[in-house]
C-alpha cells in the first residue's frame, strides 16, 4: 500500500517538476497572445532564457541572479520580436520562427563554444544542493501532502504566483482591460485613445520574460545545470499549444500545464507505477519508450484538432489574434 | 456664433490618391452640420483627420480659436472631439461598460487646480524681502509636496493597474440616464442589436466628454424608427450645446436634421448653405456638380415564366441556428424582386444559398425547371446566375482587394478558352477600362491595387464586373450601400436595363424609398421568414418597417401562402413531395 501511493505521489511530483516550465512558457505566451501576437517564438525565448540564466547562475552559484538573467535574456528576445511585428509591421509568424531559431542558435553557439574550450561553468555543491533540494521547511515534512505539495524548488511557486498575478491582472484590472483591447481589436482601441503599439510592447517584452524564467527552470532544474544540446526539447511548443488547451486563461493554464508534465512525466515514471500497480498497468511495460517521448506532442495535436473544430463565441481568443496594426491601412 | 472647429487647407494624399486638397470647413457652436459628398469626395478622410486617426500632410485645424496638431486619436479625445465611426469601433467580446471605460484616463489627479488652489493659499505679495522669501519657500514646498503626490498616484495606479470595480457600471449608467438614453452597460456587445451598439458608440463618446461629435454615416444600419430616435438624441445633444457634423447620403435626412450643409466633391471644399435655403435638387447639383435627373426609373415589361424559384428554402447561418427558415418565392424574367428586411435577417445567408455557397439544409430552389441543389457555385454561375453582395466592409466578398481593377475583373472570367495556359490581360484591361469609363470610378489607372480606391468606387467595380457576365438572374444585395447619388443611379440604370433584356433581379436593398420607386414587388423577411409579398406600387414604407420589425405578417393577416407562382415551373407531384418531407 505504502509503495504504490508513493509511486503516485512520485509521479505527480513529477508531474509539477516537468508542468512548471510549461505553466512559465504558457503564462507569458498568453501575455503575447492577449495582446494581439502570435509570438511562436517560445521554443527559442526560453533557450535564450535557459542560456543567460543558467551561465550567470552556475558561475556566481547565484539563484537569484540566475533567475534575473533568464528574465532579461527572455525579454531580450521580446523586444527583437516586438521591434520587427509593431515597428517595423513584419509578419508575426515568421518573426516568431525566426526568434525559435535564433534562439536556439544561440543557446547551442554558446553552450557547444564553452563546452568545447572547456569553460562552460559546473556547479559548486552548495549551489547544487540548492537546484535538487528546495521546500517549505517544516510543512514538507508532513507524510504523503508535504511530499506532493510542499517539497519543491522557489521556483515552482513562483510560477504559480504568477499565473495568479497575470490572471488577475488581465481579467480584473484596467491595464488589463486596456491590453484585451489591443488584442481584440486594435482600431477600436486606437480610436478611444488606448496605445496600442505601447500595449503591445509592453506585454510581449514581460511575458517574454516569464518564458526566459522557464527556460532557466529547464536548464536548471530538468537538466541539473549540466550542458545539453536540447535543453528546451519543444517544451515550447508545447506551451504554445497550451495556450489554446487553457483557453488564454492563466489561471487555467496551471492544471493544464500539470496535466502535460505528467505525459512528460510518464516515461520516467511508468516503470515504477507499473511495478506498484501490476495487475491494471503490466501492459504498459510492453510499450517503447519512445511512444512515451511522442505522447505529449500526440496530445498537443489532438488538442489543436478539437479546439479548431469546437465553434463557440465565448473562447478566449482574441479576435485580433496575429494581426499587425496599421493606424492608416485602408 | 462662434465656430468650435475651423478647418484651413487641409491636404492628404494615400499614395498617388488625393483625398483631401486644400479643404476648409467651419463648425459653429451647438450646430448640426451635414456633410456631404460624392463618394471618394474625401469625407471620412477629412473627419478622420480631425479625429485623428489619419495625419494631415499640410494644412491647419484651429479648435475653439486656438491652432492645434492632433496626432493620434487620444489627443483628439482631449480636444473634446468624439467620433462615432461608419463600422463600429467597439470590442464584441467586452461589456458595453468595458467598451467604454477601457479609454478612461487614470482616475484625474487635477494636478493643475490643486497648484493653482495652493498658490492661492499661500500668497507671495510681502512687501518685507525677508518675509517674500520665506513665503516662496512655503509656496515651493507646497508646490513639491503636490507634485510628489501627483507621482505617488500615478505611480500606485500604474503598480496596481487599477483594479476594475463594480462601480464602473454605475457610473456608465448614469451618464446614459443623464442623457436620456437606454443601454444595459453589462450587455456584451456580440449580444446587442445595431443600434444599441451604435448608442453605446454616442455614450462612449459623451463619456469622454465630447463637445464636437462627428457621426460618419449613422443612418446606414439603422431602421426607420432608430432613424427617428437617433435624430431626437441628436436635437437633444445640440440643444446641450454639443456641435454635431453628420455624414450622410440620405437627402431627406439631410433636409431633416441639419441646420447647415457642408459640401464636397472631389476632395475639395465647394460651399456651405443654410438648409432652410436648399432643398434635394440643389444640394444634388452643387455635389455632382452638374444637373442631375432625380427620378427613379421603373421600366415596364412583360414578365416571364417563373426563372428562379425557391421553394421552403431552410438554411443555417455560420452559428448553426436557422437564418432562412422555410421560406418560399420566385423570380420572373423581367421582374425586379426588392428583399427588405434588418440587416441580419438572412439576406446574406439566403443570397449565398442561391449562389450555392451555403448548405442548403432543406426546401428547393429551381431554375428553369432545373433543380440547382448540390450544383458548385461555377456551375451555377455559367447557368448565368450571378451574385454580387456588398458587405459591410464593401471588400469582404467578391474582390481581391490587393490586386488591381484588371485582374480582379479577370477573377470570373480567366477559364475563357480552355485550351490556353496564360491569362488574357489585353482583354480584361480593355474592360477594365470601359467599366471605369462607363460608371465613372475615380483610380490612377486600371493597375491601382482595389484595396487603395475610396469604398463607392470599389463597389462599382464589383457591381460592374457581375452585370459584365451577362447572366440571366442577378443576385445583388447592397449594390448601392455607401453610394453617392450619381452612383447609386448609376447603378440603378444598368439593373433596369438588364432587366429590360428579361433578366430576373433579386434586389436586397436597404432604402425603403428607393426599393419602392425601383422594384416591382418587394418581399419583406424577419427574422429568416417570409413576412409576405407585396406591390411596390401599392406599398407604403410604414407598412413595410412594420413587416421588417414582424409587427405584421401578411401570411396571417391575408390568410394565404405567399411566395408560390401559379405557372411554377415545379410540378405539383414535386411540391407535394417537398411538403411530406
Amino acid at each position: 500500500m505504502n509503495s504504490s501511493v508513493m509511486a503516485i505521489i512520485l509521479a505527480l511530483c513529477e508531474a509539477v517538476r516537468r508542468g512548471t516550465p510549461l505553466l512559465l512558457g504558457t503564462t507569458g505566451e498568453i501575455l503575447n497572445e492577449k495582446s494581439g501576437s502570435l509570438n511562436l517564438g517560445v521554443e527559442g525565448t526560453m533557450a535564450v532564457g535557459a542560456i543567460t540564466g543558467a551561465l550567470l547562475g552556475l558561475s556566481t552559484s547565484n539563484m537569484f541572479l540566475a533567475l534575473l538573467g533568464a528574465f532579461v535574456g527572455g525579454m531580450f528576445c521580446g523586444l527583437i520580436y516586438a521591434f520587427l511585428t509593431i515597428t517595423l509591421k513584419a509578419n508575426q509568424n515568421v518573426t516568431g520562427l525566426a526568434i525559435t531559431i535564433f534562439g536556439g542558435g544561440l543557446c547551442m553557439f554558446v553552450g557547444e563554444t564553452l563546452k568545447s574550450t572547456g569553460k562552460f561553468p559546473s556547479y559548486t555543491t552548495e549551489f547544487f544542493a540548492e537546484i535538487t533540494g528546495g521546500g517549505i521547511p517544516l510543512l514538507k515534512d508532513i507524510p504523503y501532502i508535504g511530499q506532493l505539495l510542499f517539497s519543491y524548488n522557489a521556483l515552482v511557486y513562483i510560477a504559480i504566483v504568477i499565473a495568479l498575478i497575470v490572471w488577475i491582472y488581465i481579467t480584473k484590472t484596467k491595464s488589463g482591460l486596456r491590453m484585451r483591447a489591443a488584442g481584440e481589436n486594435p482600431a477600436a482601441a486606437d480610436s478611444v485613445g488606448i496605445n496600442v503599439d505601447a500595449e503591445r510592447y509592453k506585454n510581449i517584452v514581460i511575458g517574454s520574460g516569464i518564458m526566459g524564467l522557464g527556460g532557466v527552470y529547464m536548464a536548471l532544474f530538468i537538466n541539473n545545470g549540466l550542458w545539453n544540446t536540447d535543453w528546451i526539447n519543444g517544451y515550447g511548443w508545447i506551451a504554445v499549444a497550451l495556450v489554446i488547451f487553457s483557453n488564454w486563461s492563466s489561471a487555467r493554464a496551471i492544471w493544464g500545464s500539470y496535466v502535460f508534465g505528467l505525459l512528460l512525466a510518464l516515461k520516467s515514471r511508468m516503470p515504477s507505477l507499473a511495478s506498484a500497480f501490476p495487475s491494471v498497468l503490466s501492459w504498459s511495460t510492453a510499450i517503447p519508450t519512445e511512444v512515451f517521448d511522442a505522447l505529449p506532442f500526440i496530445v498537443t495535436m489532438l488538442v489543436l484538432i478539437i479546439s479548431s473544430m469546437r465553434k463557440n463565441k465565448n473562447t478566449g481568443c482574441p479576435t485580433g489574434l496575429g494581426l499587425n496594426y496599421f493606424r492608416e491601412e485602408r | 456664433m462662434t465656430n468650435v472647429v475651423e478647418i484651413r487647407n487641409l491636404t492628404k494624399t494615400f499614395g498617388e490618391v488625393v483625398a483631401n486638397n486644400k479643404v476648409r470647413l467651419d463648425l459653429r457652436q451647438g450646430e448640426i452640420l451635414a456633410l456631404l459628398g460624392e463618394n471618394g469626395s474625401g469625407k471620412t478622410t477629412l473627419m478622420n483627420m480631425l479625429s485623428g486617426i489619419y495625419h494631415p500632410d499640410s494644412g491647419d485645424i484651429f479648435i475653439g480659436g486656438k491652432k492645434v496638431v492632433i496626432h493620434s486619436p487620444e489627443e483628439a479625445k482631449r480636444l473634446g472631439i468624439g467620433m462615432v465611426h461608419q463600422h463600429f469601433k467597439l470590442i464584441d467580446t467586452l461589456t458595453a461598460a468595458d467598451n467604454i471605460w477601457m479609454g478612461t484616463e487614470y482616475e484625474p489627479f487635477h494636478l493643475d487646480e490643486k497648484l493653482a488652489f495652493a498658490d492661492e493659499c499661500n500668497p507671495c505679495d510681502s512687501s518685507d524681502p525677508a518675509e517674500l522669501r520665506a513665503q516662496k519657500f512655503r509656496r515651493f514646498k507646497t508646490r513639491l509636496k503636490l507634485r510628489l503626490y501627483a507621482l505617488k498616484y500615478k505611480l500606485g495606479a500604474f503598480i496596481s493597474g487599477q483594479p476594475l470595480k463594480k462601480s464602473r457600471f454605475d457610473r456608465i449608467d448614469k451618464i446614459t440616464r443623464d442623457f436620456g438614453f437606454e443601454l444595459d452597460s453589462r450587455k456584451r456587445v456580440c449580444d446587442m442589436a445595431v443600434s444599441e451598439k451604435q448608442t453605446c458608440e454616442i455614450i462612449k463618446v459623451l463619456f469622454y466628454g465630447a463637445n464636437i461629435l462627428i457621426l460618419d454615416e449613422p443612418t446606414a444600419v439603422l431602421t426607420t424608427q432608430e432613424i427617428q430616435k437617433l435624430f431626437a438624441t441628436m436635437r437633444r445633444m445640440k440643444e446641450r450645446g454639443c456641435s454635431i457634423v453628420i455624414i450622410t447620403h440620405k437627402l431627406n435626412e439631410v433636409l431633416e436634421i441639419s441646420d447647415r450643409v457642408a459640401i464636397m466633391r472631389k476632395g475639395e471644399y465647394i460651399t456651405t448653405v443654410d438648409t432652410k435655403d436648399a432643398n434635394e435638387q440643389i444640394l444634388t447639383e452643387l455635389m455632382v456638380g452638374e444637373k442631375v435627373e432625380l427620378h427613379i426609373d421603373r421600366p415596364k415589361t412583360d414578365f416571364d415564366r417563373p426563372l428562379l424559384e425557391i421553394r421552403n428554402l431552410t438554411v443555417k447561418n455560420d452559428e448553426g441556428s436557422v437564418a432562412i427558415d422555410d421560406m418560399s418565392f420566385y423570380i420572373r424574367g423581367g421582374e425586379m424582386l426588392g428583399v427588405a428586411g434588418i440587416s441580419g435577417c438572412g439576406q446574406k445567408e439566403l443570397c449565398e444559398a442561391i449562389a450555392g455557397l451555403r448548405k442548403i439544409e432543406s426546401g428547393e430552389i429551381n431554375h428553369k425547371g432545373q433543380s440547382l441543389i448540390g450544383l458548385p457555385p461555377k456551375k451555377i454561375i455559367e447557368m448565368g446566375i450571378s451574385m454580387s453582395f456588398i458587405p459591410e466592409d464593401r471588400l469582404g466578398m467578391g474582390l481581391a482587394p490587393s490586386m488591381s481593377i484588371t485582374d480582379n475583373m479577370m477573377l470570373k472570367t480567366y477559364s475563357e478558352g480552355k485550351f490556353n495556359p496564360f491569362v488574357n490581360r489585353k482583354k480584361a484591361r480593355e474592360r477594365a477600362k470601359q467599366l471605369i469609363s462607363a460608371l465613372n470610378i475615380v483610380t490612377p489607372s486600371t493597375e491601382t491595387p482595389v484595396r487603395r480606391l475610396s469604398g463607392g468606387n470599389v463597389q462599382k467595380v464589383l457591381v460592374g464586373r457581375e452585370i459584365e457576365s451577362s447572366p440571366n438572374v442577378i443576385i445583388t444585395a447592397y449594390p448601392v450601400r455607401g453610394l453617392d447619388i450619381n452612383s447609386s443611379y448609376a447603378i440603378y440604370d444598368i439593373l433596369n436595363e438588364q432587366k429590360k433584356n428579361g433578366v430576373g433581379i433579386l434586389f436586397v436593398g436597404e432604402e425603403l424609398d428607393v426599393m419602392l420607386a425601383l422594384c416591382d414587388k418587394i418581399m419583406v423577411i424577419c427574422h429568416g421568414k417570409l413576412m409576405g409579398v407585396v406591390h411596390a406600387e401599392k406599398a407604403t414604407k410604414e407598412q413595410l418597417g412594420l413587416m421588417m420589425t414582424g409587427a405584421l405578417d401578411l401570411k396571417i393577416e391575408n390568410a394565404k401562402p405567399y411566395g408560390i407562382a401559379k405557372d411554377s415551373n415545379i410540378t405539383e407531384k414535386e411540391a407535394h413531395d417537398d411538403k411530406n418531407e
